[in-house]
């Protein structure tokens, strides 16, 4: 039994950054079809860390980071749920002297960017946050950045679509896309084809092939964040722990729960599904308690892990094809994708509405890869280990 | 032979001990890894310390079983490694993940043996998390093991064999029993006697019990609604609704479950294939008649693949060792393998009748109230999960877990996993078959922050 279909907008992968762009389309008066070969919300958006912060992003991501800073606060009028998404502020940790110069280039690179960013030395860290325990000289305060429930924030989004009346199809692989004639063509799980005007190829880690069959091949890698959550606690935790360098990132829930991330995981025999190691896993929970002492009783009781997009450059690929028209890329969010996502999907249906953006996305261009420009940027630490910055 | 790593057998119950006793017999040398103080399992769990008690007093008509499993464990003695009071949380790429005493050893090993049990199904029910609330297995082992009651005014509810058995054991040990409460009409106990000629001294004996329970005064009611649990700070008085009218009894405790569901935890984090089994509701790993899974090294005796009781476990467990001796080319007794196989079928059949006569109460999920506390770890109530699948529009388990937390603390969705599929089947109106699985995840069971790390060699040992 085959099945047609056509909208304005086809969107493929239904994650944070595809189901926020469902939204504001729909909200523009467009057609729009959001496709996912699974759940939507349930890889990278779904089981990311939750941290909601702009500090220490490159500083060519902080004008959209801005612009997404500005949506947190909306969601319930947005989606029906706030997500539980908590402005408690961001303290980036240095825990050595090079990393709090480092911490102070950055304040200084990022001071006209409205982060509003806090030096606090040790005897000031010792004050008003004391539950940190020691081997910590000083940190960098966001008061504005902080924390989200990853699992409604992106599941909502695509629930808001839903009813919003976007085409939310899950469990629905697209097989293959083809320009024919001035629009698409896709075909899809469940024999279903579509024809569209505008494509958004938003399938995170699976987003490659789609670009490729365009002329667009991309250094798209995978990486494997690794979590580590305890029993609820009593509330000790009142901001989003990074660390500059990376190695550990936390942050206590409402209920109590302190969620602790570092180390990588490992893909399973089916790379698209992943699981931290028992070492990597002690070792995220052994930094959690020398680094926290309140934590030293905790029983971890769950870990968890995800498939995120990468790219060699960390920094994401946002914006039209540059091959072909009506085609549009965001993808490889390397880790960092949770905070802007939903300043994402506004950027891409305003290029589907006007071709254009106010929002500078230049650096996020595919073509720097075609151009054998591939571009290094100037953050700070980008060890292995490195905090997600969501 | 001696440079391959050793078998890793999980679980020192029936099925691990006759496994273990099998690959010792082959000249293996297996590591035995148990979660409890010493050998037994659950059924054959063992006193803490000694007291007065017999054998006979602590397992009845089973003593001689109970015997005879303790002693040929002990007998093996030198000949295998063992390590009780250890967990293994975690598998990956052929290493297990081991913490004895504080400390985390990683062992890898050749052939994985999974006998890893069941614990109860437990529907909840309203006043489940009172204290003062057992399940029965909760209350079997409080009495086998410390030697202490539940309460001094008991009742048992739910469904399952072990509804009269914990009972019988309760009366027999000179506890007060209130009253025995059973979801399933008494007209389904008729099936028992479909299992006269495959078990008639099971079957006997279960009349027995019963029998006795009545003469000892105890009320046995059959076809118990809508029970409810009430109580201030604890259990104070139960109350249910029978053939229209609605009944409540004082009580102090109460040991409730509506048969037993198995561990699959281990089995899925070693990639093992699951498949939905309709007579236990649940999704199990698949096993062939052997106990071959879909992983080559990776086997499953006892209730932890699908229920089947302790009788079973001993020959699945033997049965699984002699497989995994035969895919190392030891050749093993394939006379002993059939018979093994055909007595595993046998009481297959007869579980078969045990479903029929002790059904699942199947209004549960239409009749739980919005206000009842579906997941004790999360805090999440019936009315919240709804809530949640309406909101999400969620149809799949771990999408609901996601939206909802069921199923996200400490008990990893051991305790209300299947009342929660349930719950979204009803509401989906999907068959329980089609609403998932929840993925199992690391650690099987809480581990503590600072879990230390053994150095590589102490693990090789």
């Amino acid at each position: 039994m085959s099945r047609r279909l056509t909208v304005d907008v086809a969107i493929i992968g239904g994650g944070l950054v595809g189901s926020s762009a469902a939204l504001a389309l729909r909200d523009m008066g467009f057609s729009v079809a959001l496709l996912d070969k699974g759940f939507c919300g349930a890889q990278a958006s779904g089981v990311n860390y939750g941290g909601v912060r702009r500090q220490g992003r490159p500083i060519e991501q902080l004008p959209l980071s801005q612009r997404a800073h500005a949506v947190w606060p909306r969601l319930k009028a947005l989606i029906g749920i706030d997500g539980e998404f908590l402005r408690s502020g961001h303290l980036k940790l240095a825990r050595n002297e090079a990393d709090m110069a480092s911490l102070e280039a950055y304040a200084e690179a990022v001071a006209e960017q409205g982060l509003d960013l806090e030096l606090i030395g040790h005897n000031g860290l010792r004050e008003r946050f004391g539950w940190i325990g020691d081997g910590v000289v000083g940190a960098s305060f966001c008061a504005g950045d902080g924390h989200a429930n990853p699992r409604l924030v992106s599941t909502g989004f695509a629930a808001a679509a839903r009813r919003a009346g976007v085409d939310v199809m899950e469990n629905t692989a697209v097989a293959g896309v083809t320009r024919d004639g001035d629009s698409f063509a896709l075909e899809a799980a469940g024999n279903l084809t579509l024809r569209a005007r505008f494509v958004i190829n938003s399938a995170g880690a699976w987003a490659g092939p789609f670009a490729e069959s365009f002329g667009e091949p991309v250094p798209l890698s995978r990486i494997y964040p690794s979590m580590v959550v305890t029993e609820p606690m009593e509330p000790v935790m009142t901001v989003n722990i990074g660390m500059e360098g990376g190695g550990i990132y936390a942050r206590q829930v409402e209920r109590g729960n302190v969620v602790v991330g570092g180390e990588r995981a490992l893909p399973l025999a089916d790379p698209d599904f992943s699981r931290p190691r028992g070492d990597g896993a002690i070792a995220i929970m052994n930094n959690a308690a020398a680094l926290f002492p309140g934590l030293r009783h905790a029983q971890a009781i769950r870990f968890w892990s995800g498939t995120e997009g990468a790219m060699p450059d960390r920094n994401p690929v946002i914006g039209p094809s540059g091959t072909t028209p009506g085609l549009i890329h965001a993808f490889g969010f390397t880790g960092a994708g949770f905070q802007i996502a939903p300043g994402v999907g506004e950027v891409l249906a305003e290029l589907v509405r006007d071709g254009a953006t106010e929002t500078p996305i230049a650096a996020f261009s595919i073509g720097r890869f075609q151009a054998n420009s591939a571009r290094t940027d100037a953050g700070s630490g980008a060890g292995q280990n490195q905090e997600p910055q969501h | 032979m001696s440079e391959r790593p050793q078998p890793v057998i999980v679980g020192a119950g029936p099925a691990g001990i006759r496994a273990a006793e099998a690959l010792v017999a082959a000249g293996l040398r297996p590591l035995v890894v148990d979660e409890a103080p010493s050998c037994g399992g659950q059924i054959y769990r063992q006193r803490l310390a000694p007291d007065e008690r017999s054998t006979r007093d602590l397992y009845g008509s089973e003593a001689q079983k109970a015997e005879a499993l303790h002693r040929d464990f002990a007998a093996l003695d030198g000949k295998l490694d063992y390590w009780p009071q250890a967990l293994l949380w975690n598998l990956r790429d052929g290493r297990a993940d081991i913490m004895v005493a504080g400390t985390s050893r990683q062992v890898a090993y050749d052939g994985l043996l999974l006998a890893t049990g069941a614990t109860d199904r437990i529907l909840p029910i309203p006043g489940w998390t009172l204290p003062g609330v057992f399940t029965l297995g909760g209350a079997q082992i409080a009495l086998k093991s410390q030697g202490c009651a539940i309460g001094s005014r008991s009742v048992f509810l739910g469904s399952g064999p072990l509804l009269y058995l914990v009972a019988w054991q309760y009366m027999k040990a000179g506890a007060k029993v209130a009253a025995v409460l059973d979801t399933a009409p008494f007209a389904a106990k008729f099936n028992l006697l479909r299992g006269l000629p495959l078990f008639p001294g099971i079957v006997l004996r279960g009349m027995r019990m019963t029998a006795e329970l009545k003469l000892a005064g105890v009320g046995l009611h059959y076809g118990v609604a809508d029970p409810r649990i009430e109580g201030k700070n604890a259990v104070e008085t139960i109350a249910w609704r029978q053939g229209g009218l609605e009944h409540r009894l004082a009580c102090d405790g109460i040991g409730y479950g509506l048969a037993l569901r198995s561990e699959t935890q281990l089995a899925d984090l070693a990639g093992c294939r699951f498949a939905f089994n309709q007579r236990d509701r649940a999704a199990l790993p698949e096993r062939d008649a052997a106990g071959r899974t879909s992983v080559p090294g990776v086997y499953l005796a006892g209730d932890g693949a699908g229920i089947a009781g302790a009788d079973a476990a001993e020959r699945a467990g033997e049965r699984a060792a002699l497989a995994l001796l035969q895919d190392r080319s030891l050749s093993p007794d394939a006379a002993r393998a059939a018979v093994l196989e055909a007595e595993l079928a046998r009481i297959g059949r007869f579980r078969e009748v045990l479903e029929a006569a002790f059904p699942f109460p199947a209004h549960w999920a239409k009749d739980i109230a919005d206000s009842t506390i579906l997941c004790r770890c999360e805090e999440v109530t019936a009315g919240e999960v709804r809530a949640a699948i309406g909101q999400f529009g969620v149809h799949e388990l771990n999408r609901l877990k996601a939206v909802s937390r069921i199923g996200m603390g400490r008990c990893q969705g051991r305790v209300c996993g299947s009342a929660a599929a349930e719950l979204l089947a009803h509401e989906t109106s999907r068959g329980i078959e089609a609403v998932g699985r929840l993925r199992s995840q690391a650690p099987i069971k809480p581990v503590p922050l600072t879990l230390a790390l053994a150095a590589q060699q102490e693990a090789a040992e």
